[in-house]
């Protein structure tokens, strides 16, 4: 083929003009606009970072799907994040960008209440929450474990960690959300269409890259498991296009320096030692059934919801916002009305619009709408 | 709900901006304070120019610095930034219960070498102590005192084609202090760009051309520039290829999730210069300690008024928006 280059030349950003033309290119063949979703906060961000989409239009478009883990964690948990913070005695462990996240009332935040006095600490790790219990055993640290496949092992070796330290004072408000599921609920709407997917390398380093052969298997569609350099979506966006253009619809693994086929069998473990699936509500795409993590029955001891008696609610999405339909890929970030007006980084109303890995916020802040 | 102080508050960023705007702004108004530069001009033909500036970090030491030093080096570059050669500091310290008195002699014997070294006197103080629990062992206030050397400098002066200027690498300080907090792995390859820029910022202005100078401290490169634009008639398109990034800031801001456009730097001067001096300006600068790296990074242009542009290196484009809340803790 008179366009087909060596995978090291499009490694290097030397080559990353041809590749995007290339694309383009083949793109243009097939007659229509690619439409080729990403789930994965992290490639959100490069793509944004590295202004890919302007590269790529308008023959390809990318779209962003559910991949972003605060933007997927419903308002009602953060409504009973924000409860748990309001009890005496109790200090909140998050990941920085949920603090910033509304529960049902608009302006209400773990941030806010922080500011206000509530227990609320910043984590890096679920480490660093057993940390904290372990320093302060009078007091009840509970880690909000939101994320994908990615976070779920950290979580589970966090809990066998206070079990193995006999912690009684460490919880996890279990939020953990698995990948497939999600795609399986999006295929199956009726207005989805996308042409075929950049598949998440953190995700599939955890859980082999096999953990996706099921959408050309069962749906027809090519998909990719990309890393996030730049040029590494650029080439899986060529390999996507290559499928589409005249190629029979496979699972490709751009990914090979940390995906293997099969994952990190010793995460998977710790995972399915603490946790077993089950039926999750994400945010914008309602409930689906075994799209979540929880504890074990024998971890039960650790369950923050079962400790502090919570249950968990879909919560009320704010009036107007479009998250749910922006995660789907039903609508763009600017499609939404409240988009940069009622709602920006500095005060989002969705939680698309608060984590840096959201569609809104990356298209707010990098966005080059004339390019 | 009622409106409350949050961290995201004094980020440098947006919502640092709308406190200035909707608040301090329409109480104090009056000329010298609305050119909101580095520091002001005193109103009267004095050819004064004043500063002030408060120092929370925690921890107190980081690596290539400590509060002190900070303090010093935080108001004297404001001064110089507005075109002012700085001469008198004051010096105001909330200390909290419990501070150690050896670790207070430290700071202030760091105080003390940075103000020997950027050539000012620390002529008034005052010092106050709050309760346990009620301040972080120590805070500061620097106010600065200079003598205007160059006058006319500011965002009026701006044109299109003017060359975008930084002193060398970028994001420094922001990284080294949050390597340090976090106890990263590798963060103790990082130091604090934290320095005196009276040396350089004189040696630019003596090159001639220069429209503006800032220190882009808290918020970063990004939030500095679109200062510089931001409401008016220009824009600024940055090369991402030219930017100088040391490499462990660029690894410690990959681990962080952060971006080192958006990490202060305490030691590093943006400057905007006419084309035809920049090369001049460059120059001067590069023979200078501490400015070695400097490098152009950009130019002001006539798209997109009121918008900071970044080319990428795969030569793509995005926006580079001011910074919204705070990336992390205290930092300066």
């Amino acid at each position: 083929m008179p366009w087909e280059l060596s995978e090291s030349e499009f490694r290097a950003p030397a080559g990353a003009d041809r590749l995007a033309a290339a694309i383009r290119r083949r793109a243009q063949a097939l007659g229509r606009p690619v439409r080729l979703m990403e789930v994965c906060g992290t490639h959100t961000m490069a793509i944004t970072k590295a202004g890919l989409r302007g590269l790529l239009a308008p023959q390809v478009r990318l779209l962003s799907g559910p991949g972003c883990p605060v933007c997927v964690t419903p308002a009602g948990a953060i409504d009973a994040a924000l409860a748990l913070a309001a009890r005496p005695g109790v200090t909140v462990a998050s990941y920085g960008d949920l603090l910033r996240v509304p529960g049902s009332q608009p302006g209400d935040t773990l941030l806010r209440r922080r500011a206000l006095g509530a227990g609320v600490q910043v984590v890096y790790s679920p480490m660093e929450a057993v940390a904290l219990a372990a320093a302060d055993p009078a007091r009840q640290v509970v880690f909000l474990g939101v994320g994908f496949e990615t976070t779920a092992p950290g979580t589970a070796a966090a809990v066998q960690e206070a079990a193995d330290r006999g912690l009684a004072n460490f919880t996890v408000l279990c939020l953990l959300k698995r990948t497939a599921p999600a795609l399986r609920a999006l295929l199956a709407a009726p207005d989805f269409a996308v042409d075929g997917f950049l598949c998440p390398g953190h995700v599939a380093a955890v859980t082999g890259a096999q953990e996706f052969a099921f959408l050309p298997q069962e749906y027809g569609l090519p998909a990719v498991v990309a890393g996030f350099e730049p040029a590494d979506i650029l080439y899986a966006a060529y390999r996507l296009v290559s499928r589409l253009d005249g190629g029979a619809p496979a699972l490709e693994n751009e990914y090979t320096r940390v995906v293997a086929p099969q994952g990190n069998p010793a995460a998977q473990a710790a995972v399915r030692a603490v946790f077993a699936p089950a039926d999750s509500v994400w945010r914008g795409l309602g409930a689906i059934p075994q799209s979540g993590l929880a504890l074990r029955p024998a971890w039960r001891g650790f369950d923050a919801a079962a400790r502090f008696g919570l249950e968990l609610r879909p919560g009320a999405e704010p009036p107007g916002c479009r998250c749910g339909d922006v995660l789907r890929g039903a609508c763009t970030p600017g499609g939404c009305p409240l988009f940069g007006k009622a709602c920006t980084p500095a005060d989002p109303v969705g939680p698309c619009m608060v984590s840096g890995e959201g569609a809104c916020a990356a298209a707010y802040r990098y966005g080059l709408t004339e390019e | 709900m009622q409106e409350i102080i949050t961290l995201d508050y004094g980020s440098g960023g947006v919502k640092t901006a709308r406190l200035i705007e909707e608040i301090l702004l329409p109480a104090f108004k009056n000329t010298a304070l609305d050119s909101l530069g580095d520091a002001a001009l005193v109103p009267g033909g004095a050819q004064l120019v004043f500063s002030t500036d408060s120092f929370v970090v925690t921890p107190w030491r980081f690596p290539g610095g400590d509060i002190g030093k900070l303090a010093v080096c935080g108001t004297v570059n404001d001064v110089c930034m507005a075109g002012g050669d700085p001469r008198v500091l004051s010096c105001g310290l909330i200390l909290e219960e419990g501070f150690p008195l050896d670790d207070l002699r430290a700071i202030v014997e760091s105080m003390a070498r940075a103000a020997r070294q950027a050539g000012v006197q620390i002529v008034t103080g005052d010092t106050k102590v709050v309760e346990r629990g009620k301040g972080d062992g120590v805070y500061i206030n620097t106010a600065g005192i200079g003598v205007l050397r160059t006058p006319g400098l500011g965002r009026a002066a701006l044109r299109a084609g003017d060359a975008v200027l930084v002193s060398g690498s970028v994001g420094c300080h922001g990284a080294a202090v949050l390597a340090a907090r976090s106890g990263l792995p590798g963060g103790g390859a990082l130091r604090s760009d934290c320095r005196c820029l009276r040396d350089l910022s004189a040696a630019a202005l003596d090159a001639g051309g220069v429209r503006i100078l800032r220190d882009p401290t808290r918020g970063g490169v990004a939030t500095t520039l679109n200062e510089f634009v931001e409401g008016g008639p220009l824009g600024i398109e940055l090369e991402e290829s030219a930017l100088p990034v040391d490499a462990p800031v660029a690894a410690v801001c990959d681990l962080l999730g952060l971006d080192p456009l958006y990490a202060a730097c305490e030691g590093r001067l943006l400057a905007v210069a006419a084309p035809e001096r920049a090369d001049a300006v460059l120059a001067a600068l590069r023979a200078l300690p501490g400015g070695e790296g400097a490098a152009r990074i950009g130019a002001v242009t006539a798209r997109r008024p009121g918008t900071v542009a970044l080319r990428t290196a795969l030569g793509g484009s995005r926006l580079l928006p001011k910074l919204t809340g705070a990336q992390l803790p205290r930092i300066c």
